[in-house]
């Protein structure tokens, strides 16, 4: 539907004017608002939050050094490139955004001092940040007793519900449910091999998954294996892979475990191409460390890749290459960081005020059409409706997208008959 | 558990988890051998180990790059280049760190903990500036890929018999290098006795530093062999930081044998459990059993009879 809405709006020579914004059907859509008399500070800001007149400030708080710098660099460029954007647009009700970085250093403790500090001393309208579960839960109690915004990109495994947060990645059954009952139909799938990393979102997306290949697909969960994080040793479970042959490898390995992973997969002579292997941990940015030959042929269930061909995301690559390089790659959560500033825009536009109250209400229904995933909007439970895609990996470090829902998948942070 | 499954699968399964067991015990021997020279044989901590490993690693990157780019037809070769290469860099980083920060700790073996701790910090931070906070894949020649064919059902990851050829190459290069070579003799006269060393006319400075530069010249070649089975990034030498210090101290320091048996018997132990339950819980156990040995031999397995 939104591929609809949008195509009239790009014509070629618009889209030639417009290259370099991805913000193009954003903007056009809500002319008046963008370009309209700037309202006064005291209406739109009335608990002394850092507006004035000319700026607006909103804090990004992500790892830039530590362990997950590998993961939260991508995030970083994605939410600057976006605040740049709406910035060429006119900004956020007549107001520029300024924003200050804070690096929370791969250090749970040191994400929720950053993030009292972002709030309490510089008072900022919003925080697009954290990545992992852990930063995430030492920042939550910090943005709901100083009432902040936090916009957060991670897919994660959901259980978590809050007034002070935005959660634009999806939630354990939006990513998983949709894969799982594709690869079932088109495999024919019946035996499934879990194997994550040893921590909450793959024991808890694993622990959703079992249920619905036992209960909803009548299947049979083979093995349910977790290493260590770091782990670089597969082989054991490589061989009870081979003992096993289960249909389908259902993993969620993270970090440097993964490319010691599928290298050792690959060197064990597993073919992928003949080997269902279903991932939802592996995006564009994580097959840059173990390569595409050693991948090549698995499939990847997010809701957004970069090979996606819709006139938003069209624009949004090329912009994004424009800004931090030709070689870089976007993955899912890149994209979903993207949506951070851009529906914290559109939800302080239609709230008419940057107060957090009046954001948190105003939140439930705002639509991004301009979203390079193709088209959102945040449900009543703060997470986002989205479509669950399934890619397969190639060579070149792309997924080739295989299948994608019909329709936009409910988030269901609490998933009843799941737990 | 085996109920479900024919002898023959079995038969296979267990050749190969043999065999998964054997590439377990190389990796460790190679990761182990720089630090237990380092650690060992100078008593010096070295928290940065594994950052000099990952010096090798995107030396072995670089190189690969380079001859992707200009030397297309000798591809297929690269890699024994750039495994001399990492030895060179990380050796003359070790030794350049030698040279500026270790010589003045030797009296104070604790604070080269601290040191070297600040060192890898420091390290990552270098790496990620200069080459990216992202993995990088490091691109291997065909004929390092996939596994050989031994029966239908047996397949050995050609990466992981090139570990192992590598491993006892080296192993067997330090053994001769330390114990029949002058210099070797020389290394061991500064260990058990650092004045007298020097009164017989030894250089003591001199051997301390070629010994830490050897120590993490190993290193680099680990890190480079590590770049088929594992991950290239600023923080992946933190990957094997515990693994490593765990063989050297079970086996006992200053000690090349002790080195081995710990390895060994630290991988059989961790392939084996690793098969019949999962990762982590056979990680647990193996670190219970190492703890436990600890307590009745602090020592190490094995260790050397001094006169106290």
């Amino acid at each position: 539907m939104s591929d609809e809405a949008n195509k009239g709006l790009l014509s070629p020579l618009r889209r030639k004017l417009l290259m370099g914004m991805a913000a193009v059907p954003a903007i056009t859509m809500l002319p008046r608002t963008s370009f309209a008399q700037a309202p006064a500070t005291s209406a739109i800001n009335t608990t002394g939050l850092a507006v004035t007149d000319t700026e607006v400030t909103v804090g990004i708080l992500h790892s830039a050094t530590g362990t997950m710098a590998i993961s939260e660099t991508g995030s970083i460029e994605a939410e600057k490139l976006a605040i740049e954007q709406i910035n060429a647009a006119g900004g956020v009700l007549g107001r520029k955004i300024k924003f200050i970085q804070e690096d929370g250093a791969s250090d749970w403790p040191t994400f929720a001092e950053k993030a009292k500090k972002l709030l309490v001393n510089d008072k900022v309208a919003a925080i697009m940040g954290c990545w992992t579960s852990a930063s995430r839960k030492a920042v939550l109690p910090v943005v709901e007793q100083y009432n902040g915004m936090l916009y957060y990109p991670t897919f994660y495994e959901g259980l978590e519900q809050s007034k002070n947060v935005i959660y634009t990645g999806q939630e354990a059954t939006q990513q998983i449910l949709a894969g799982l009952n594709w690869i079932a139909k088109e495999k024919g799938a019946k035996s499934f091999f879990f194997i994550g990393s040893d921590y909450i979102w793959p024991r808890t997306s694993n622990k959703i998954a079992r249920k619905h290949v036992e209960n909803v697909l009548k299947g049979k969960v083979v093995g349910e294996e977790y290493y260590p994080l770091g782990n670089t040793q597969f082989n054991s479970v490589i061989n009870k892979i081979k003992l096993t042959k289960p249909d389908v490898i259902f993993t969620d390995v993270v970090g440097g475990s993964n490319v010691a992973f599928y290298k050792q997969l690959k060197a064990a002579g597993i073919d992928l191409s003949k080997q269902a292997l279903l991932t939802i941990s592996v995006t564009e940015d994580e097959i840059d460390g173990i390569g595409g030959e050693n991948i090549a042929g698995a499939y990847a269930c997010m809701k957004y890749f970069q090979s996606l061909d819709n006139p938003n995301n069209k624009a949004f690559v090329p912009a994004f290459k424009k800004m931090w390089g030709e070689k870089t790659v976007i993955g899912d959560v890149t994209q979903a960081a993207y949506l951070g500033p851009w529906l914290w825009k559109l939800t302080v536009e239609k709230a008419g005020s940057f107060d957090v109250d009046k954001i948190a209400a105003a939140s439930p229904g705002v639509e991004f059409k301009g979203a390079p995933e193709g088209y959102v909007r945040i449900h009543e439970n703060h997470h986002l409706w989205s479509k669950t895609r399934v890619g397969r990996a190639k060579l070149d470090g792309q997924f080739e997208l295989i299948y994608e829902t019909a329709d936009l998948v409910e988030p269901d942070p609490f998933p009843k008959g799941y737990q | 558990m085996f109920g479900d499954y024919s002898i023959g699968d079995l038969g296979s399964i267990f050749v190969m988890q043999g065999f998964a067991g054997l590439i377990l015990f190389s990796v460790y021997v190679l990761m182990a051998l720089g630090l237990a020279i380092i650690f060992g044989q100078m008593g010096v901590i070295n928290m940065a180990h594994g950052e000099f490993m990952i010096l090798g690693a995107y030396v072995t990157w670089m190189t690969s790059n380079f001859f992707q780019s200009y030397l297309p037809g000798l591809f297929s070769g690269y890699f024994f280049l750039a495994m001399i290469l990492a030895f060179i860099a990380s050796g003359a980083l070790g030794m350049l760190v030698e040279w500026v920060l270790i010589r003045h700790l030797y009296k104070r073996p604790l604070d080269t903990l601290l040191a070297t701790w600040g060192l890898s910090l420091m390290l990552q931070q270098a790496y990620r500036s200069v080459f990216g906070a992202r993995e990088v894949g490091v691109e291997l020649p065909q004929w390092m890929l996939g596994s050989l064919h031994v029966t239908d059902s047996i397949e050995v990851p050609i990466n992981g018999v090139f570990v192992m050829c590598l491993t006892v190459l080296i192993t067997i290069s330090v053994a001769y290098v330390m114990y029949k070579s002058r210099w070797g003799r020389q290394v061991r006269a500064v260990v058990q006795n650092r004045i007298m060393a020097g009164a017989v006319g030894i250089n003591t400075e001199k051997v301390d530093r070629y010994t830490f530069g050897l120590g993490c010249g190993i290193a680099g070649v680990a890190g480079s062999a590590f770049t088929m089975i594992g991950s290239t990034g600023p923080t992946s030498g933190q990957l094997y930081i515990v693994d490593t210090f765990l063989v050297v101290v079970f086996g006992g320091a200053a000690s090349l044998v002790g080195t081995i048996a710990s390895a060994f018997s630290i991988s059989q132990t961790q392939s084996t459990l690793e098969f019949f339950m999962s990762g982590s819980m056979a990680k647990v156990l193996t670190l219970l059993a190492v703890v436990g040995i600890l307590m009745l031999r602090p020592q190490g397995l094995f260790a050397l009879k001094v006169r106290k």
